[in-house]
């Protein structure tokens, strides 16, 4: 609730008139009945033609003026909601962008796509109608209570026993059965989800003769959705005969006492057909009352997610401001372990490596075994839980972020492009690049060829995704988007994974004559693609299991030539 | 065009009754109570004026005549509060039965489409269908039994009783209403067009959201947070006000017929209250606050149908893509003397065999092939030349379009598809998990499997370590995410499935592509003993592997392009030789 006035603080004048407005309109509304109890009163009882025709010209009035109140609190309420939602999303997604990796990981994608889309605009849907009906139906249900006592307050009574009665059947029906419509939801998504796996398991379940057993248990669950939807239909079957019954028990009683007040002169009968015409209104708004209040405590639950994205803290809690004296691209690890938050065990253990300038530096191991962790500690996307990483002398920790990471070249194990065109992926790298570097950094990455073919040259537009290159063109244009910053230290995660063993012997020859020598990190499955390095590390299972040139670990580790073994005899057959 | 339409509807409508009709007795029962209901309730607004005609002044109230009319009001709203409900209670079982039969059916025929149709259509579009389609039009389906009939029954009802009461007033009102069903329809139209920009932009800045979010790590990598940011807030400002142009719009609506609503009141008021005036005899105040009753109550059903006909538009596109597909023609089913393949020796022949997807493209022509039981063939080339197609069609998951393929000498159209599927043992390198406990997962194929079995399985894939470890061991669900397993752990999982089955015959379809080398290493010893004896189809990159097969099709461009064993083909210096060698001259 702070959070939320805390985005309609800018949109105040808005907030408070929209609903004081909408109150006005209403009374519009509930001068209706009055009216009409004039034309009967006065103007028919009396024979009086003038106070008909001039009642009924008030009565129109009435309408326009409720009509241009309207529009005016409408478009209040469309303002305050549509501005707020704007600022929610940009302050979500300012706040994703500080968050670190740690966050990012536990939190999920998918989530905060959610929490910044359909919640966002739950929440916008529930601004504008709160804005507009919160005030308005209470006060039209009161409102004509009151009318009910000012025109004469024994006749009133019924309202007040109509009223409260009238309320708790409509809330206790529709609040009620709001989680029962929950449960339905979980039920549809079970269908659901059996539908989806049958799906993409048809081979497998064909193969193994399974579609009568699937068959089976997707009726389960839909029988079991359909039992929930009947009884929460029968619950809500239930809301509008009783609430009819309600109301026109309390007309009978209304006309009833009307009478014997019409008999001893207390009530006239235009009087009697006002109060009639008050007890029609009040159904109707305690209805939208009741949807309004559902409307709003889901938007209430939407706002609640987006307040603890807004409230999360980057777990990279220390700053440092520090900037090494030289930036020459030297890496020393000491005795670094590495567990993610939330896991039961440590990723990386004990490791201890140095890496000076200029040197490439190659990390081998089986999945798992902690190889991307390993090279994500350089640029600080995750801190490790015991030892120190230092960059040139500098532990990271007490490094500027932003300077760490102007130093560090990185490209990822999954080949991420951006939409836009060619240039505008390679500028991330140096938004200051000129054409001519972008096709030095592009032929060093052997991605030169790619974009000449391309009719579009660096202007060719790349899709979503980068959909529309080949997994190994991908690859190469991301080396080639590291390469713009003429980064001091090059990682290459697994980068070249789908690239042929020539383009891939003929990039590793392009990174040793960069002209600005960047130390090289390269992890790979493939000991051909890290044979030529000064030094490697092999990893298995977060533990370093040997360490040194190709030669010496041939010699001395016994995992490193038992990969070497199946790489080199039993290696693949088939290009792909 | 618009006949075409009409036509395509009707047949739609004609899918629907098949299954509506199955519940005739109810939805007779439901248009009764409707119609019963709706004419009875517009009673009560007249016997109201009557009541009140009794009690014109001080003293001049006539009791003895609004007591019966009251208590016939009482009775008469209990009557319809009943038959409300029941018609309500009807509606529902009619509805939500319809939705459990027609989605029953959907699923069962799922199960039955052939894989030629499953493959080519992407798995979103099925389950919204079955799903989303099937929801929608459940819900216009119900609005339409609730709201279209008694809505109709009340506009008709209404329109006699006001001219019964007074043709002139009844006149009034008819003229004047049809206004805010316009003035609502004229609005309507304009915010769709608002309506499609907000979307459009909405889903640009998804796009955006969901682009930049998931490559957060890249864009924080290269700093670039605060270009993202500006790209981001350009959007969002062209949303803000999209949005606010389609909300004030469409928000529009409910005022503006309100005020015309409101209009045809006063004007009923003022027209009512001067014929009082003037014939007091034949129009009475208590007809005049009926009247006036009706007039309020009259433009509500129209509101309502314009809503249920938008929505029955929609429901009746969604019923048509969900017959759709249940009108899709389904695979032969298998013969009634279909013989059922038992202990399978192995021995598997294709002869003459011609297959291709799309008829314009030729795929596999002609192959002839002949594998003795137990028997290991390896097939080699590069991706996508059509080395899935042979599994494909060795399950039967297609049909061979000319040729025959044989399985100890049984055409395998002439046997039923169980028995023959269950003879053989298929690992994918895509892999499929089912949302259910590890050990139901392994058992897939053996349900009645002991523990002992399910685990010595897993001891064989080399699964059994990592399952020990997961929190629930045997019993951990996974789930939707399959657990949070590796993919290649997940593949070790599929191969217990197949260690517990033991079939004749074995698929392997890159069975261990995401398994490290030396895990492969160790299930490589175990699939050799596995392949012992049993006629075995290996798609693999291994050259070992390949090497100790009794046969190796070498495959390039849908064609095999040659068939021998590693010492014959390497001989050929063919398409094998070419990518043997040029895999091993740079290494």
């Amino acid at each position: 609730m702070k959070k939320l006035l805390f985005f309609l603080k800018k949109y105040r004048k808005e907030s408070i008139l929209s609903p004081l407005l909408k109150m006005l309109e209403a009374l519009t509304d509930l001068a209706v009945p009055l009216l009409v109890a004039m034309i009967v009163d006065d103007g028919v009882a009396a024979g009086d033609r003038a106070v008909v025709i001039r009642t009924g010209l008030l009565m129109v009035a009435a309408a326009l003026a409720g009509l241009l109140l309207a529009v005016i609190a409408q478009y209040f309420a469309a303002r305050a909601s549509a501005g707020a939602a704007a600022q929610m999303r940009h302050d979500l997604f300012a706040k994703i962008q500080s968050l670190s990796f740690t966050e990012l990981d536990r939190t999920g994608t998918a989530t905060l796509i959610t929490r910044m889309t359909s919640d966002v605009n739950q929440v916008q849907n529930g601004i504008n109608m709160g804005l507009r009906l919160l005030l308005r139906s209470p006060f039209i249900v009161f409102g004509a209570l009151i009318m009910a006592l000012l025109i004469d307050v024994p006749s009133a009574l019924v309202f007040a026993l109509a009223i409260p009665l009238l309320g708790l059947v409509v809330f206790t029906i529709i609040l009620s059965t709001m989680p029962l419509y929950r449960g339905v939801q979980h039920k549809l998504d079970a269908v659901l989800g059996r539908t989806r796996q049958n799906l993409s398991g048809v081979r497998v379940l064909r193969a193994f003769c399974k579609e009568e057993e699937e068959s089976e248990q997707f009726i389960l669950s839909n029988k079991d959705l359909m039992r929930a939807q009947k009884f929460v239909g029968a619950i809500s079957a239930i809301l509008n005969p009783a609430t009819y019954l309600i109301l026109n028990l309390a007309i009978v009683a209304l006309v009833w006492r009307g009478a014997v007040r019409i008999d001893s002169g207390d009530l006239s009968q235009g009087q009697l057909i006002a109060l009639y015409n008050y007890m029609l209104q009040i159904l109707v708004e305690l209805i939208k009352l009741a949807n309004l209040i559902i409307l709003l405590s889901r938007s209430g639950a939407c706002m609640k997610r987006i307040g603890a994205v807004l409230d999360m803290r980057s777990s990279l809690m220390v700053k440092g401001n520090a900037v090494p004296e030289k930036a020459e691209g030297r890496v020393e690890f000491e005795h670094v372990s590495l567990r993610y938050s939330g896991a039961g065990a440590d990723s990386l253990q004990n490791i201890s490596l140095s890496c000076g300038a200029g040197e490439h530096f190659g990390i081998i191991g089986a999945t798992g075994s902690g190889k991307t962790s390993l090279v994500q500690l350089i640029p600080r996307f995750y801190d490790c839980t015991e030892g120190c990483v230092r960059v040139d002398g500098v532990d990271v920790r007490d490094m500027d972020p932003t300077f760490l990471r102007g130093l560090v070249g990185y490209v990822p194990q999954k080949a991420v492009l951006f939409s836009g065109s060619v240039r505008e992926n390679l500028l991330w790298g140096n938004p200051d690049a000129t054409d001519e570097e972008l096709w030095q950094a592009l032929r060093a990455a052997q991605a030169e060829e790619v974009i000449l073919n391309k009719p579009g040259g660096l202007d060719e537009p790349v899709e979503q995704d980068g959909r529309n290159f080949s997994g190994g063109q991908r690859q190469r244009l991301c080396i080639a988007r590291a390469l713009v910053g003429s980064p001091r230290i090059l990682i290459l995660d697994d980068s070249s994974s789908a690239l042929d063993y020539a383009t891939d012997a003929a990039l590793r020859a392009a990174l040793r004559s960069l002209p600005w020598h960047p130390t090289v990190f390269i992890v790979s499955q493939r000991i051909s693609s890290l044979r030529g390095a000064d030094r490697i590390i092999v990893l298995e299972e977060g533990l370093c299991a040997g360490q040194g040139t190709h030669d010496e670990l041939l010699k001395d580790c016994e995992i490193y030539r038992e990969i070497d073994q199946i790489q080199t005899e039993g290696g693949p057959v088939h290009a792909s | 065009m618009r006949r075409e339409n009409l036509k395509e509807n009707l047949s739609v409508l004609k899918g629907i009754w098949k299954y509506v009709v199955r519940h005739r007795l109810l939805v007779i029962l439901s248009f009764v109570l409707a119609a019963a209901g709706s004419v009875l309730m517009l009673l009560i607004p007249k016997l109201v004026g009557e009541a009140i005609d009794g009690a014109v002044a001080a003293g001049q109230v006539d009791f003895e005549a609004i007591m019966p009319i009251l208590l016939e009001i009482a009775l008469l709203s209990a009557g319809i509060a009943l038959s409300v409900w029941l018609l309500n209670i009807c509606n529902n079982h009619v509805v939500y039965q319809v939705l459990l039969e027609i989605r029953t059916d959907a699923f069962r025929h799922i199960q039955k489409l052939p894989l030629s149709y499953l493959d080519t259509k992407p798995g979103g579009d099925i389950v919204s269908r079955i799903i989303s389609d099937a929801d929608q039009f459940s819900e216009g389906l119900l609005l339409g039994f609730t709201q279209l009939f008694s809505g109709v029954v009340t506009i008709v009802a209404t329109i006699v009783f006001m001219f019964l009461l007074s043709p002139v007033l009844a006149l009034v009102v008819v003229v004047l209403t049809p206004l805010s069903w316009v003035t609502a329809h004229f609005i309507a139209k304009r915010t769709y067009g608002y309506f499609s920009e907000q979307s459009a932009i909405r889903g640009e800045q998804t796009a955006l959201i969901s682009e930049m979010i998931g490559g957060q790590k890249i864009v924080q990598a290269f700093r670039h947070e605060e270009q993202s940011q500006k790209a981001f807030d350009e959007v969002n400002g062209r949303l803000c006000k999209a949005s606010l142009r389609a909300t004030f719009l469409s928000s529009m609506v409910n005022p503006s017929t309100r005020c015309i609503n409101a209009i045809v009141f006063a004007a009923v008021a003022l027209a009512g209250g001067l014929s009082v005036i003037s014939a007091p005899a034949s129009f009475t105040v208590g007809s005049l606050a009926a009247f006036l009753s009706y007039a309020s109550q009259y433009t509500k059903p129209f509101n309502e149908i314009s809503g249920v006909i938008a929505e029955l538009q929609n429901a009746i596109a969604c019923a048509k893509r969900l017959l759709e597909l249940i009108a899709q023609p389904p695979m032969e089913p298998d013969s009634p003397d279909a013989l059922a393949l038992n202990d399978a020796k192995g021995q598997v022949d294709f002869d003459n065999v011609s297959f291709s997807y799309l008829p314009e493209q030729r795929l596999i022509e002609d192959l002839d092939l002949h594998v003795s039981a137990g028997q290991r063939v390896a097939i080699v080339g590069p991706t996508g030349s059509g080395k899935t197609t042979l599994m494909n069609l060795l399950m039967r998951f297609y049909e061979t379009r000319e040729g025959e393929i044989r399985v100890d000498g049984h055409p395998v159209r002439s046997v039923t598809r169980p028995s023959l599927r269950s003879s053989f043992g298929m690992v994918l390198q895509e892999t499929w998990i089912k949302n259910a406990t590890v050990r139901e997962n392994i058992a897939l194929g053996n349900p009645d499997a002991t523990t002992e079995q399910i685990e010595q399985a897993a001891k064989e894939a080399h699964a059994d370590g990592f399952i020990r470890r997961l929190p629930q061991g045997y019993d951990t669900v996974l789930g939707d995410d399959e657990g949070g397993l590796s993919q290649g752990q997940k593949q070790l999982l599929c191969i217990a499935r197949v260690f517990l089955c033991l079939p004749p015959m074995l698929i392997l379809d890159e069975a261990t592509s995401s398994i490290d080398a030396r895990t492969e290493l160790k299930i490589g010893q175990a699939f050799a003993k596995l392949m012992k004896g049993r006629t075995s189809f290996i798609v693999a990159h291994r050259l070992s592997t390949v090497r100790e097969a009794d046969m190796i099709l070498v495959m390039k461009e849908g064609h095999v392009v040659e068939i021998g064993t590693h010492e014959q083909l390497i001989a050929m210096k063919g398409f094998y030789y070419s990518l043997h060698q040029s895999q091993f001259d740079i290494v």
